[in-house]
């Protein structure tokens, strides 16, 4: 895929901001001394009246954000994935998810994709703690163009949400004339009828390109994104699971309370499958370039194949 | 409402925070009471509130930012028309729409659900901050304990407060000096109180937290101070006016029994007949 136009989805998050700030008055943008990284700083260049910089202090900017929401503006918090679901968990169960107010959280730099900044940055958990607070919506786009959609929705969503981006580059995969985002929808991507990938985020791709091999080795599988985590789309689960009979899961998060605990409880109680997880195993990440990362934990399109041929 | 009225009116706010505890048999009476006068001063003198149209959208806002002293805020809000008093008795029950904690979806007069200590000043500062960006006049209360402010997130708060210099926020520190496992200063000492949010870049006005003359003279302080917030370090009695609760450790967070009820509702009967002689 080294032809195909690579643009991270943190780059998307930025460029949607500053897009959106043209559009809405209300739309307030916090970051917590990352700005350049999270790309809000795309934002604070084109409204620099409305981009507060909390320091280094994502506790308070999660009740900042909700104090400003309480007030009627949209705020977009943003940080690391880390910090944003990880270090201010209780501020945003507490004061953005228990009084369901209308905060956008912008989650940056997800996943073992982080790279070399190692296990301490690598959020794998994200998916699992934000998913869990009754109301929140759960945003994981895979390229360029979903996740510029996927704010718009966020924005248009009343309520709280929770948005994860990575840090690196990855293929634009949605560019076709018809594609529209609708929160909740899964999309399929790929048609077939010996088993379904759900995945979601970063690896859509790959899986993508996991099915074509497994294509020539005669085993047809359908891809299902999954943009939303939560809420799921049940249905579309279901359906697939029933038509395909087995089913796995591939995302850049741990394999627990992500896609795959989702999937699985779908299943467990409305269609009972046998499901592969494929996604990080309960064990830290490292340093390392993200694509060595990726190949080594198993989430590049090689990992995925394999794994999946195991399975089969 | 003069003087006088507001003291018969934080007597009458005591009397329903001890019903409503007794009520519950569990909630927190000894830093409901010590702030009684700073609740009453707040809703019946200092805010521009309406009762009628809770949401009003250029109303004064205030969080309670320690959030388990609700019996407070709620016999106040109660009393100034929010409410009907009769419901104080349904205090933590299952199915009441008075919380253990505050719930701003579900009480009128409530602008921030808080009790995770720590979390209410950082959305009264968002507040703050949304009113200097949408050029509104209103102005940001929000009361902590004496104990929350060792919480860390209380000074990422007030750093950012300072920083953009929010004369439309005050910070009002309830300083009963005692906490669950003691008096602040054995705990973990966070005084001196006032010299911190000096450092933070505050406008800092020492005052008693229970006369209605020194919590008067500083909120006016407070409206004539420009580019800085304000932080009220208001010295207190925790239990005030209930004899067996008044500075007592052990009235942080229990309820009186029957007993213990009528012992309370008559040092508080007594308080308000003596105000009714002068």
């Amino acid at each position: 895929m080294s032809d195909v136009k690579r643009i991270a989805t943190r780059e998307s998050y930025g460029n949607a901001l500053a897009e959106l700030g043209n559009e809405h008055d209300d739309i307030v943008v916090l970051d917590a001394d990352l700005a350049a990284a999270t790309k809000t700083g795309i934002f604070k260049k084109a409204h620099p009246d409305r981009f507060i910089d909390c320091g280094i202090a994502e506790a308070n900017m999660m009740g900042v954000a909700a104090g400003l929401a309480a007030s009627g503006m949209v705020p977009f918090a943003s940080s690391f994935a880390m910090f944003a679901a990880g270090r201010a968990f209780e501020q945003v169960r507490n004061s953005i998810g228990y009084p369901h107010l209308n905060v956008k959280i912008g989650a940056t730099h997800a996943g073992i994709s982080v790279g070399e900044d190692g296990a301490s940055h690598q959020c794998n958990e994200d998916i699992a703690l934000m998913r869990v607070i009754p109301g929140m919506v759960v945003l994981n786009p895979s390229d360029d163009i979903e996740a510029r959609a996927a704010v718009r929705a966020a924005y248009e969503h009343d309520g709280p949400v929770y948005m994860r981006f990575g840090r690196l580059a990855v293929p634009v995969i949605n560019d076709r004339p018809d594609y529209k985002f609708e929160l909740g929808k899964g999309v399929v991507l790929r048609d077939g009828k010996d088993l379904t990938i759900i995945a979601t985020g970063l690896p859509v791709c790959n899986c993508l390109e996991a099915a074509e091999k497994l294509a020539e080795d005669g085993i047809d599988a359908k891809v299902i994104n999954i943009h939303t985590i939560k809420p799921l789309d049940e249905e579309l689960i279901v359906e697939v699971a029933k038509e395909t009979g087995r089913v796995v899961t591939v995302e850049e998060h741990s394999v627990i309370g992500g896609l795959g605990s989702a999937v699985c409880d779908v299943l467990a109680e409305k269609a009972p499958t046998k499901v592969m997880k494929i996604g990080i195993n309960d064990v830290f990440g490292e340093s390392g370039p993200a694509l060595e990362l990726l190949h080594k934990y198993g989430l590049d399109t090689e990992g995925i194949y394999n794994k999946i041929k195991t399975f089969v | 409402m003069n003087k006088l009225e507001l003291m018969k009116t934080a007597n009458e706010i005591r009397k329903g925070i001890i019903t409503a505890v007794h009520s519950a048999k569990a909630g927190h009476p000894g830093g409901s009471l010590s702030a009684a006068e700073i609740f009453t001063y707040l809703y019946f003198e200092e805010m521009n509130i309406d009762p009628n149209d809770p949401k009003k959208e250029d109303r004064d806002r205030f969080v309670l930012s320690k959030g388990h002293t609700a019996p407070g805020l709620y016999s106040t809000l109660a009393e100034r028309g929010y409410f009907p008093k009769e419901d104080l008795v349904t205090l933590r029950h299952t199915g009441s729409y008075l919380q253990g904690h505050p719930d701003m979806k579900g009480i009128p007069g409530v602008d921030m659900s808080s009790g995770s200590l720590g979390q209410g000043i950082s959305a009264a500062v968002g507040m703050a901050i949304a009113a200097k960006l949408k050029n509104a006049d209103y102005r940001v209360y929000t009361l902590l304990g004496d104990g929350e402010i060792q919480e860390g997130q209380v000074w990422e708060a007030a750093m950012l407060a300072g920083h953009r210099k929010l004369d439309n926020l005050v910070v009002i520190v309830d300083n009963n000096n005692l906490q669950i496992d003691g008096p602040i200063d054995e705990v973990n000492s966070p005084y001196p109180i006032d010299k911190k949010f000096e450092a933070f870049n505050f406008h800092v006005i020492d005052i008693d937290g229970n006369d209605f003359d020194q919590i008067e003279a500083a909120f006016n302080e407070a409206r004539s101070v420009k580019g800085q917030p304000t932080a009220i370090i208001a010295k207190t009695l925790k239990g005030k006016d209930v004899s067996f609760m008044e500075n007592s450790v052990d009235w942080h967070g229990k309820a009186p029994n029957d007993d213990q009820y009528e012992v309370a509702m008559e040092d508080l009967k007594k308080v308000g007949e003596a105000l009714c002689q002068m």
